[in-house]
């Protein structure tokens, strides 16, 4: 039995614990805004945050997530930086088909919280992680300068 | 051919010549419908020529409540492209509607009810723009009348505003919701009487549609598009997202080699694995493949963690003898006879004027030949479908972009009729080609039969997606050319040779077909005496099918670079020098050049413009500051391509930087796509082409040895990523007079971007890129 909480709520898990945190989110607590892209950690799809910090929950063991707080897509319009990020994208229409950009959001969030103002480099550090097969990147940078702007306003 | 042409089929080639003694009698039972309403020439391109071709109906299309509310229905597939803002925008507005009361509701497969929805070939809006506007109008017209009869007075006295109706004599108003009962009691005006709005009252066509800010104007700009809130929530519905209570999750073990088939598998592992329920054998369908499943052993389980762990324990016995020689296939030995093949002659396509002599007297002789491999189209959400049968009728959930075919594949393997199919078109996670194939519904099809209608959910893993897909063909572009002492080109030989997505239907041709010679290569437009164009053969030893833009890509890559070669030879400007090869500004009917396909649309509402052409060379080429000085180890490359219709150009700006890596400064993209409806989404699919191809030039390459794909996932199939994109992608829209006729967009961004990129890593490093990928060549 693994014990944790996703977006506030407790889950109670007692299937295999080594199920990656990415198919009990998906097949068991339907929490479908999380995405499935490689399953080997290696286009950033399914990034949620463990504890604030994001992780790639297709090679996240639930038994990892013990006692953790697990942060999904679904919950991000109530996080204040989330909700920046969200609206960012929104106002520069950043998605095409929008599949990857769940996983960006998530990525894009951390960044942020860890670096108010990051510069083009940094973001392509921080993001390369998150494939975005559309090619949505140009706009991705833009929208996080953008977060990052309004973010300042409002502080 | 002994497959039974479907929709699929009609609807990606080119009915009249593809088909003519092939399938000519179901092609004139289509035909027959639309004789009734057009003439006889015009019904052969563009919708008239498609299977189901338009629907103008409003009562298909529009719905409004008593609410006010008006529900727009979209037939097209949704894939990035943004088809569900900028097909509903066009409504809309021909309506009156207010955005914020539009909703969009997505329809099931029914092409006789909707017309055509297969979506591929960069069509939507060129087909749809008119029927759609129509539409639109004739519901306005309808809510007019309804107005003017409740208020006793003349129709030609009640003009729809915003979201109302409203007589301007005596002041009156009333809203759409109130006349909505009374305007769908009405008969749908004639075609003849429709009054479309002038382009001077559209509110949303030509818009910007998408994002809510516009950076430039600095404030906030409408229409929203459809799906953005749901997108950036994670409240979109994809295909893997639909789910029912007591659904079962499957991934499928398929056959390693195209054309092998299970000989016998031991299951016994795989069913100890906690959560695995049962496996089920899927049956092969052999070769040509169409849009059949390639079969193989289902794993049924709880979650898909536990049907993906269930197959790793699978312990399969494949007959290969099944697949012949596709066992031994090598890319790199296949590479080597493409390239053994192009040195003689081929069957020719195009020959004009004397090229043996040309070639002979020439002051100097270029050569050089071409590769790029295969590539995978690999959306970022992999193939999956869910399906159940309920009381003997089947339901589909799936990301497919060709509905129709669907519906019609998935009857046939469960022994339905189609109206006893049910095909709901989620949103796609991306498409590229791929999902023009739904051998991924078959299959969901068949485990839920096997489940006894239970619903059933298939996922393709990346993995699976790598290694089953129907990859982009794999090609050797060999040309040759004489140049005069000026440096002029007097003769110009060019043979192409990759297999042809032909072989997915019928035996393998061996020689490419009409509809892909006419990708850009014997449209080649280039003013030079001598033109001898050949197409030696080649066979397909893997599905091949469709990628974005698919034939054009090779075509546009090899013409394109030996242009620039052709340039320096010359010691020339390489953009004057293309100028010059296409000469002056002018209209050429693209059968002149033997293409009767011409994307299926009329070549005299659609010649290929050489004005066109030039003016987007010119366009980005002063963009990006062409002929400026730049430091050593940089340099700029440029490219032009028609295609779908469409004329692109693109000019790179790149650096060698320490170590090797190749630094993108900057894309300068002009477009043409005659007039635009949502020039933001146009931008968009501008911007991601140029990723997309970015790929192409540098990193993306499927390999084969043994008839197996030795790329599992995208630390071997390597696809762009956020450091690859260029510093600054600059789309430049280029709108001429909107008597244009619409052209594509979805794909023609993509052609070029390869080989201007190469034209531009030569400029800066003096290298010659001819093998795609680029991959290490550089560091070499
Ligand atoms: S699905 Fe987890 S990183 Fe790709
Ligand atoms: S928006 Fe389609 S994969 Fe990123």
């Amino acid at each position: 039995m693994s014990t944790f909480t996703v977006n506030g709520k407790t889950h109670r898990f007692d299937g295999d614990p080594q199920t990656p945190l990415l198919w009990y989110l998906r097949d068991v607590s339907r929490l479908t805004g999380t995405k499935y892209g490689c399953g080997m950690s290696l286009c950033g799809t399914c990034t949620v945050h463990l504890d604030g910090e994001p992780v790639r929950s297709c090679v996240t063991p639930v038994s990892q997530a013990e006692g953790k707080a697990v942060t999904t897509i679904e919950a991000m319009s109530e996080d204040a930086v989330g909700r920046r990020v969200q609206q960012a994208w929104l106002d520069l229409g950043v998605a095409q088909c929008g599949y990857c950009q769940a996983g960006q959001i998530m990525s894009a969030t951390a960044l942020l919280r860890d670096n108010p103002a990051p510069d083009d480099e940094q973001i392509n550090q921080a993001m390369s992680g998150n494939i975005c097969r559309c090619g949505t990147y140009a706009r991705i940078r833009q929208a996080i300068h953008r977060a990052a702007a309004t973010q300042e306003d409002e502080a | 051919m002994n497959t039974p042409v479907d929709d699929l089929l009609l609807a990606n080639v080119s009915r009249r010549h593809f088909l003519k003694g092939l399938a000519a009698g179901s092609a004139l039972v289509l035909a027959a419908r639309w004789d009734l309403a057009l003439g006889e020439e015009e019904k052969e391109y563009g919708a008239d020529a498609m299977p189901h071709g338009w629907v103008d109906d409003p009562n298909v299309f529009i719905r409004i409540d008593a609410d006010g509310t008006v529900t727009v229905t979209n037939h097209r597939a949704e894939m990035g492209q943004g088809i569900r803002t900028s097909l509903v925008m066009v409504a809309a507005d021909e309506l009156g509607a207010d955005w914020d009361r539009v909703r969009v509701e997505q329809a099931p497969a029914d092409q006789e009810k909707y017309g055509n929805q297969n979506t591929d070939g960069s069509r939507s809006m060129r087909h749809w723009f008119a029927p759609i506007r129509r539409a639109g109008a004739a519901a306005r017209m309808m809510l007019e009348r309804a107005a003017a009869e409740r208020w006793g007075v003349p129709a030609s006295e009640c003009h729809a505003r915003v979201h109302a109706v409203v007589h301007a004599a005596s002041g009156r108003e009333l809203g759409f919701g109130d006349l909505a009962a009374a305007a769908r009691e009405l008969s749908v005006p004639p075609r003849e009487r429709l009054e479309l709005k002038p382009q001077s009252e559209w509110r949303y066509i030509g818009e910007d549609a998408g994002p809510a800010y516009d950076v430039k104007r600095g404030s906030v700009v409408r229409p929203k598009a459809i799906d953005g809130e749901d997108i950036v929530t994670g409240q979109a519905v994809y295909g893997a997202d639909v789910a029912f209570e007591d659904m079962l999750y499957a991934v499928v073990a398929r056959p390693p080699v195209y054309g092998a088939m299970l000989r016998s598998v031991d299951d016994g592992e795989a069913l100890k694995v906690p959560g695995v329920l049962r496996t089920v054998e899927i049956d092969g369908t052999g070769q040509p493949a169409g849009f059949k499943p390639l079969g193989g052993v289902a794993v049924v389980a709880e979650n898909t963690w536990a049907a993906i762990q269930g197959r790793k324990a699978l312990k399969i016995d494949w007959n290969l003898e099944s697949a012949g020689d596709n066992a031994a296939y090598d890319s790199k030995a296949y590479r080597k006879q493409l390239q053994q093949t192009a040195r003689a002659p081929g069957k020719v396509i195009r020959d004009e004027g004397d090229i043996e002599s040309a070639l002979a007297d020439a002051a100097e002789r270029v050569s050089a030949t071409y590769y790029m491999p295969h590539m995978a189209q690999a959306p970022m959400e992999p193939p999956v479908a869910v399906a159940r049968i309920v009381n003997g009728r089947a339901e589909v959930w799936a990301p497919v972009q060709n509905p129709g075919a669907t519906r019609s594949g998935v009857a046939k393997r469960l022994g339905l009729e189609p109206e006893d199919v049910t095909v709901n078109v989620t949103l796609l996670g991306g498409g590229f080609g791929r999902k023009s194939k739904p051998d991924f519904a078959q299959e969901a099809a068949s485990l839920t039969k096997a489940f006894d209608g239970r619903p059933v959910r298939v996922q393709w893993t990346r993995d699976d997606d790598l290694h089953h897909t129907y990859f982009h063909a794999v090609s050797v572009d060999r040309l040759e050319a004489g140049l005069d002492a000026d440096g002029r080109a007097l003769g110009w030989r060019h043979r192409t040779l990759s297999p042809s997505i032909g072989s997915l239907f019928a035996p393998d041709p061996e020689h490419i077909a009409p509809f892909e010679l006419g990708q850009g290569f014997n449209t080649m437009p280039f003013d030079i005496p001598a033109i001898r164009l050949e197409n030696p053969e080649a066979p397909a030893h893997v599905r091949i099918g469709w990628f974005r833009s698919v034939y054009n890509l090779p075509h546009a890559f090899a013409i394109q670079s030996f242009a620039a070669e052709l340039a320096e030879a010359a010691g020339r400007d390489h953009r004057d020098y293309l100028l010059e090869l296409l000469g002056p500004s002018r209209e050429i009917d693209p059968r002149t050049f033997g293409d009767q396909w011409n994307y299926g649309e009329n070549p005299e509402r659609y010649p290929i413009d050489i004005g066109r052409m030039r003016a987007v060379i010119e366009k980005a080429t002063a963009e990006a500051g062409w002929g400026r000085d730049l430091p050593k180890g940089r340099g700029l490359g440029l490219a032009v391509h028609n295609s779908f219709v469409s004329y692109t150009a693109v000019v790179f700006d790149v650096e060698l930087g320490d170590g090797g890596g190749l630094i993108i400064h900057s894309a300068d993209i002009a477009f043409d796509c005659g007039p635009q409806v949502n020039p933001e989404r146009i931008r968009a699919q501008l911007e991601g082409a140029c990723v997309m191809g970015i790929g192409i030039a540098m990193q993306s390459e499927i390999t084969f040895s043994e008839g197996r794909v030795q790329q599992d996932n995208f630390h071997q199939y390597l696809v762009p990523r956020i450091d690859r994109a260029p510093r600054e992608t600059r789309v430049h829209l280029i709108n001429p007079d909107s008597e244009a006729a619409i052209g594509g967009v979805g794909e023609p961004g993509l052609p070029p971007v390869a080989p201007a990129l190469c034209n531009a890593i030569h400029a800066a490093t003096g290298r010659r890129i001819r093998r795609l990928p680029v991959g290490d060549q550089l560091s070499a």
